[in-house]
Parts: structure tokens; sequence; C-alpha cells
């Protein structure tokens, strides 16, 4: 791979997953904080108003900090991939310019006035504005998952006398199989995060014995948020991502699961290290079946390894790849362990005596970051050598006259930025963990 | 046809982009100059706080519609670019995260110097959309496949060797760093009262005739340079009525100015604006983005735009779109029109 095509994918990469940080507790704080406006309205009680100012104020710093980072991305399609962008423009335009016209409008003017009008809205109002956020939120991100899966999984179009990729038909575009299951995988996956940020911080505040009732609430929210976002985005959305990969992206499957010969009755590893060159897993933990039953619901099914496809057609980095399914998976399974666990003890009215529970949520919250860029990192590299699955290579996308130079710089330019925008931001979420709820926000 | 509509429909997102980001730009501007306390700051800001993300967006539909309308001009603009536009996103989010950082924190260190970070990228970026506006009358070094790379300058003349910088497109730069400095002290002058106003005042008092000497001189020099322009005009002379109506604007604003009608100054720096960018707009028509080596290559609306399909079907998830955004840009700044109160409570 020569370097400037490795800078441009790094580039992309880096700058893309920054973002997603910030995206995915928006998507899971934005429905939870709603949560917290429903019942402040039905129940009248302040408490849950107060608990939702003191959210909102994270959801503040956060929400700028993706928006800051979501605008570059919006560029960089035609910054570093430009003959990407002249050939498939006509198309992925379309998911892209809709969610500038149907989410961002109403997510930044809705946030406007949820930040600034709950004295000028009143109860109802600013009850509204919470739903019109988070609502704006999940339109955004099932509009950028439907243009994610068409580069997954091409649909809706013919090819043009000059190689260029003309749409044919916009409901399948929009509509497309991929992104629907891409869809509510995600989604779930930034619930879960944005279920262990409040349950934890809801822990330390049992686990410090401050601020008063607050604690109890959020462990409360977010634990029953979280048991049912864990289990959901296992099960049915994780498991039918996985069949949609095997029907087609075979190849990706196979590298994605270390399987390097074609077998009936595949086993699924659980522990091992793939090595290419020599085409095996080093010591493997093996369950024989189980990969022929989640791919094809029979235990003896056979699955195509990757030796029965050309070389070619291999992903370009297996075992990254590998790593990354599997860091995912192994995380989905410790989550569905930890919240269920704390349902129970909290259902029996046992959670905020058992400090272990506590401590174990309170430190698993970084975690669900993890899982979700490794989830995405198993996307995006199960896709390649493809930028458009079947159709487009990802070295035929990048932009001819950007050398690597230009792209070092600008990377390094980034690196440097984000690196204190995430600095900057954690500093002033701390402050506000610090500070806790139940009282005036910040001046504006 | 299709092109056309979408050409227009582009042209007018950027003119609503301008107009509505230009006056929070233009607050950021003069902030330091108009703004000196506090408490005059915390006024400054929330007169933009609830609107400016909205207001930005405007770039990203437009974008966007761009995309998808004409792919190849999105792909080779933003790829030729690349250096000038990387530093425009740098500017954006160091603009962005200093209004929403400055509240945080209660410092008599953090908060000026977020005041300042905020004040010198919007008149950074004010200067750098402005030469964006300068390169794309000037013309680019496109070649056969429709690409071009440009080097950030190299000898300052607006020559077929020009880079991003060159004299025009500086004097540009600077032209629309005036326009939306006073923008910005009108709409600050129209939400603010007591010694903020005052000085907003004067920021506004002083930019008029800048503005007006501006204008002149990158007319002037325009016409020169890109013959294009001229004659689009003498072909269709109906397009008179788009630099009308920046006069109009022009001399409204001197008017509702000095009788301290200051919504109607700014509404008028708004037509001003929309005047001066609708101009350019009829001037460099059917181009979208002319060659300056070889003009055969240039990008028009019809060799960059994607095909009727899409085109048509665009318009399908257009109109509703823009009608509900209407909605919310209306709602949102009833809510928050009048005088900014620093009384009724941030979050
Ligand atoms: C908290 C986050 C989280 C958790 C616990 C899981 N996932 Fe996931 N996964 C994601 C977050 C995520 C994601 C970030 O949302 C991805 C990236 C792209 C996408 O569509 O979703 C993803 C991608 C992704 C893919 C790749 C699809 C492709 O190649 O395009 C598969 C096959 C799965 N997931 C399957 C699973 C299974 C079987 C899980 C069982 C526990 C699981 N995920 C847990
Ligand atoms: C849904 C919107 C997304 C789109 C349209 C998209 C598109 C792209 C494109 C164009 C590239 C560069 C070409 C390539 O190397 O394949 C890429 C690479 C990559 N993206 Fe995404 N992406 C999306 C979401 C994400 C998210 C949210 C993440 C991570 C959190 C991510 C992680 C990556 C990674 C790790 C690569 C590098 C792969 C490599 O270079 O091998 N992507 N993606
Ligand atoms: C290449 C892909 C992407 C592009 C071009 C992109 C673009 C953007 C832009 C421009 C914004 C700022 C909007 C504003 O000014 O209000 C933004 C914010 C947002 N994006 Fe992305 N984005 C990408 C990937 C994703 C993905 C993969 C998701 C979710 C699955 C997502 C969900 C969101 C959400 C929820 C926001 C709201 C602000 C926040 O992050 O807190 N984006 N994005």
């Amino acid at each position: 791979m020569d370097s400037a095509l490795a800078l441009h994918r790094f580039h992309f990469a880096f700058t893309i997953t920054f973002h997603y940080l910030f995206v995915q507790l928006t998507l899971g704080l934005g429905f939870l904080l709603f949560v917290l406006k429903t019942l402040a309205l039905r129940t009248g009680d302040e408490h849950y108003n107060d608990a939702a100012r003191f959210w909102a104020k994270i959801f503040a710093v956060n929400f700028a900090l993706g928006v800051v980072t979501g605008i570059p991305m919006e560029f960089q399609f035609g910054t570093n991939w430009s003959q990407f962008s002249r050939a498939a423009g006509g198309v992925i335009g379309h998911t892209l310019g809709m969610e500038g016209l149907y989410s961002f409008f109403l997510e930044s003017s809705f946030l406007g006035l949820f930040l600034y009008g709950e004295k000028i809205l009143g109860r109802t109002g600013h009850w509204f504005s919470a739903m019109a956020v988070w609502i704006g939120s999940w339109m955004s991100a099932y509009l950028i998952v439907a243009t994610d899966a068409w580069m997954q999984h091409p649909v809706g179009y013919a090819l043009g006398s000059k190689g260029e990729i003309i749409l044919t038909s916009w409901t399948t575009l929009l509509f497309n199989e991929w992104a629907f299951w891409q869809f509510w995988h995600a989604i779930l996956g930034g619930l879960v995060t944005g279920s262990f940020a409040m349950a934890g911080i809801g822990a330390m505040y049992v686990l410090l014995k401050k601020h008063g009732d607050y604690g109890p609430t959020f462990v409360k929210v977010g634990v029953t948020a979280g048991v049912i976002a864990a289990l959901l985005v296992a099960f049915p959305t994780g498991d039918q991502q996985g069949k949609l990969v095997g029907r087609h992206q075979p190849v990706t499957l196979a590298a994605m699961e270390g399987h390097f010969e074609t077998a009936a009755g595949a086993p699924i590893a659980i522990l091992g290290q793939p090595d290419v060159d020599k085409q095996r897993l080093d010591n493997p933990f093996l369950i024989p079946g189980v990969l022929s039953f989640i791919t094809h619901t029979r235990w003896e099914a056979e699955v195509k390894g990757l030796s029965d496809f050309p070389r070619e057609q291999w992903p370009d980095s297996i075992p990254l790849l590998y790593y990354s399914f599997h860091i995912m998976v192994g995380l989905g399974t410790i989550f569905i362990a930890i919240m269920a666990l704390s349902f129970l003890q909290l259902w029996r009215g046992r959670l905020y005596a058992s400090k272990p529970l506590l401590w174990i949520l309170m430190l698993a919250m970084p975690l669900p970051y993890v899982a979700n860029t490794a989830g995405w990192m198993t996307a995006e590299l199960g896709r390649q050598p493809w930028l458009i699955y079947g159709l487009m290579r990802t070295s035929a996308g990048v932009s001819p006259h950007v050398s690597s130079g230009s792209a070092m710089f600008t990377l390094l330019g980034f690196l440097g930025l984000y690196t204190l925008l995430l600095m900057l931001g954690l500093f002033m979420i701390w402050r506000e963990i610090e500070h806790g709820p139940g009282h005036e926000g910040p001046a504006h | 046809m299709l092109p056309v509509i979408w050409f227009w429909i582009v042209a007018t997102m950027v003119a609503i982009y301008v107009v509505l980001d230009g006056f929070d730009l233009g607050a950021g501007i003069v902030h330091l100059f108009v703004a000196r306390t506090d408490r005059e700051r915390r006024a400054v800001l929330k007169s933009i706080g609830p609107v400016w993300d909205g207001n930005e967006v405007w770039l990203l539909a437009g974008g966007g519609a761009l995309y998808f309308a004409f792919p190849a001009l999105y792909a080779s603009s933003f790829s030729g670019f690349y250096l000038p536009l990387m530093m425009v996103l740098w500017l954006l989010i160091l603009r962005g995260s200093s209004v929403e950082f400055r509240s945080h924190i209660d410092n008599a260190l953090w908060r000026p110097f977020w005041d300042i970070v905020f004040s010198l990228a919007s008149s950074l970026l004010a200067i750098f959309f402005g030469a964006a506006l300068g390169n794309v009358v000037r013309g680019v070094p496109l070649d056969a496949q429709g690409d071009f790379f440009l080097p950030l300058w190299t000898d300052f003349q607006p020559g077929p060797h020009a880079g991003v910088l060159d004299w025009y497109t500086v004097l540009v730069g600077l032209f629309a760093f005036a326009t939306l400095a006073q923008h910005g002290a009108l709409w600050v002058a129209y939400k603010t009262e007591g010694a903020v106003l005052a000085r907003a005042r004067t920021a506004a008092a002083i930019t008029w005739p800048l503005v007006v000497i501006l204008t002149v001189a990158t007319t002037i020099v325009s016409f020169r340079l890109q013959p294009h322009l001229g004659a689009s005009f003498a072909a269709h002379p109906a397009g008179y009525c788009f630099p009308a109506l920046a006069l109009l604007g022009l001399a409204g604003i001197f008017v509702f100015h000095r009788r301290s009608q200051q919504l109607a100054a700014f509404l008028s720096s708004a037509v001003y604006i929309v005047g001066m960018l609708t101009s350019v707009v009829f001037g460099v028509f059917p181009n979208v983005l002319p060659a300056n080596q070889d003009p055969a290559l240039s990008l028009t609306i019809s060799n960059a735009s994607a095909p009727d399909y899409g085109l048509q079907i665009g318009l399908l998830w257009f109109a509703p779109g823009i009608l509900l955004t209407l909605c919310y840009h209306v709602y949102l700044y009833r809510k928050f029109a009048g005088k900014v109160r620093l009384d009724d409570g941030g979050y």
C-alpha cells in the first residue's frame, strides 16, 4: 500500500473514530434525557427535572464536541476521497444531504431551545424540545448509517458509460436492508454507552455518599435501560449483522472469525491468534458447530474458509479485524452479565448496598467506548480492500493530487487539536460531575 | 433545466449561510471591541448562543446539496483547496468549542482566553471565506480530469499560476471581513442595550464607509480580471437587479442606522449581502468553477451535475425538508426575539 493511501485511510479512520466517541454518548444520553424529562412531566417531581438539568450540562459539552468533530467529516469525502466522491456523490450525496436538512436542523434548533429556553418554553415545551433533540440525533444516525450501508452493500444503482455510478432507486438506497440492522445495532451500542455512563456516575455518587437521592436515581435509570440495551445489541441486532456479513461478504466473515479452511460443522473461535502466513489460528479455543449454526442456523452446515477465496479479495489487516471483532463480542457478553446481575440486585432492592457491584458499574464506564470503536473497526476493516464493496477499490478512490506530505500535515494537525479538545472536554465534564446535580448551571 | 434549478438552490443556501452564520461570525469579529466586561461578553454570546449551530448547519446542508447535485464540483474543489479548507475546518472547530467552553468555568483567565480564540477564529474565517469566493471568481488551474491542487500562494499575482492567496483574493478576503464585521455589529446593536449597544453602533459607523470603498474597488477589479462577469450582465441585463439589490441594502444600512432602527439596519445588511452574492453567482453562471489556464476545461452546471433521476428525486425530499427547516427557524428566532436578557437562566 503506498504511503499516501495509507495516510488518507488513517486520516479518515482517526477523525471518524474520534467523532464517534461523542456521537455514541449523544445517541444514548439523548434518549435517556428524554426519559428523565418524561418522568418529570408525568410525576410532577422536580427531582427528575434537576437530574435532567445535570445531564443536559454534560450532554451540551459532549454535543458541542460531536458537532465540531462532525463538520470535518462532511468535507473529508471531497478533500481526501475525491475520486470516490466524483463517482459516488450522486448516490450517497442524497443520504448526506438529507441528514443535513432533516436531522441537523432539527437537532441544532431544538438543542438551542432546550439549553437556553427552559424558562421561555414551559414544561411541555421543554419536554418537547428534548424529544426533538433525541429524534434528530437518531435520524442523523440512520441517514449516515444508510450511507455507510450503501458502501458495505451497494444497492439501487447502475453503472454509466464512464464508470460513474448512477442512482436508479432512491427508495432502495434509503431502505437498504443492511442499513436497517446496522442502524439498530449502532443505536443500541450508543444506548449501552449512555446507560453505562448514567449508571456509572450514579454508582460513584452512591459509593461516595454524595448528592443524596440522585445517585440511586441514575443507577436505577441507567441499569434498567442498560440491561435492555445490552441484550438487544447482541440479539437480534448483532446476530443479524453477522448473518448479513455472512451472506454478502463471506470472505469478511471468514477473516473476522479467523476461519481459514472451509469446513462443515465449523467451530467458533473464542480465543486464538490468527497467523496469516501459515494460514492458521494459534492457541485456539474452539466450540464445535457454533459458527455453522449462527451463520446458517444448522449445526452441520458448511462455512467457507479464507483459503477458498483469492488472496486479493482478503481484507488487508486480518489480525486487527479478527481482534476487533472478538473484543466487541467479548465485551458485549460481559455487558450482559454486568447489567443482568445489577438489574437482578436492583429488583431485589440490594444493589445500593452491594459495594463490589457498584464498583464494577463505575469502572465499566469506558468499556462501551472500546466496544463501539472495535465494532466500527470490524465493519470498516472488513470492507477492505473495497471502498464500495465489489464496485470500487479503496486505492481507486483517493484524491490524486493531495500528496502524502499534505495528508501527513493535516493528520498531525487533527491529532494535536483533537488531543487538546479531548483533554478540555474531559476536564469540563469532570467538573460538572464533581459539582453534581441540583444547582444552577453555567451562566450563559 | 434541473441543473439550473439546483444551481440556484445551492447558491441560495450558500447565501442564507452567509447571512445567518455571517452575523455570528461578525459578532465574533467585533466581540472584543464592543464587549469589555464579562457581563457584556455574556450578552454578546447569548445573542448568538441558541442559534449559531443552526446557522452553521446551512453550510453543511448546502454542502450536502452540492455533493449530490454537482459531485464533480464537490470532488475537485474540496481536494483542490485541500490545505485552506483544512484550516477552515480547524478554525470552525476552535470557534465552536470556544462558544461552548467559555461558560463552563468562571475564572479570570479562562474566559478572556476563549473570548480571544472566538474573536480570532471568527475574523480569520471571514477572511478565508472571502478569499474562497475570490478564487471561484478568478478561476483555478483545472486539468482534463477536472482536478487541480493549489499552493497557498505563489507570487501573489492573480495570473494563471496564482495560488490560493494573491492580491485579488486577499482583497476579497478583507472585503468579506469588513462586510461581516458590519453585519455582526448591526446584529449586536439590535440584540443589546447600554454600553454594548453604543459601541456596536460605533463599530457599524466605522465599517460602513470601508464597506462602500471596498465594494467599489472589488467590483472594478473583478470585472477586469474575469471578463465572463461583464459578458453575463451584457447578455442578460435583467441581471442588474442583483447589484441594484445590493445598493439598496447599502443605502438602507445608512438610513436606518442614523434613525437607530437597529433591526431594519441589520436586515438591510442582509439584503446587501444577498445582493452581492447573487450578483457574483449570476456573473459566473453557467460556470461553477472557471478554469484559469484553459477556459474550455471549466466546470459548468452541465458537466459537473449528477444525472437527471437523482436531481429529480432530490427535489422531492428537498421541498418538504426546507419547509420544515424554515418553520424551525421562524419558531426559534421568534422565541429568542428582542433584546438579550441575562437573568432568565442559561441551562
Ligand atoms: C456497545 C457496543 C457494541 C456491542 C456490545 C456489540 N456491538 Fe457489534 N458493532 C457495534 C457496537 C457493538 C457498532 C459500533 O455499532 C458497529 C460498527 C458498525 C455497525 O454497524 O455497528 C458494530 C458492528 C458489528 C458487526 C460488523 C458488521 C459489518 O461488518 O459491517 C457485527 C457482525 C456485529 N457488530 C455483531 C455483534 C455481536 C454478535 C455482538 C454480540 C455481543 C455485538 N456486535 C456487540
Ligand atoms: C457511517 C458513516 C461512515 C462512513 C460513510 C464511513 C466511510 C469510510 C471511508 C470513506 C473510509 C476510508 C476508506 C477506507 O479506508 O475504507 C473509512 C475508513 C475507516 N472507517 Fe469508516 N465510515 C463511517 C463510519 C465509521 C465510524 C463511526 C468509525 C469508527 C468509530 C469508522 C472507522 C473507520 C476505520 C477504522 C477506517 C479505516 C479502515 C482502513 O483504513 O482500513 N467508520 N470509512
Ligand atoms: C462520515 C461520516 C459522518 C459525517 C460526514 C458526519 C457529519 C456530522 C456533522 C457535520 C455533525 C454536526 C452537525 C451540527 O452541526 O449540528 C455531526 C454530528 C452528529 N453525528 Fe455525525 N457524521 C458522520 C458519522 C456519524 C455516525 C457514524 C453517526 C452515528 C451512527 C453520527 C451521528 C451524529 C450525531 C448523533 C450527531 C449530533 C452531534 C453529536 O455528535 O453529539 N455521525 N455529524
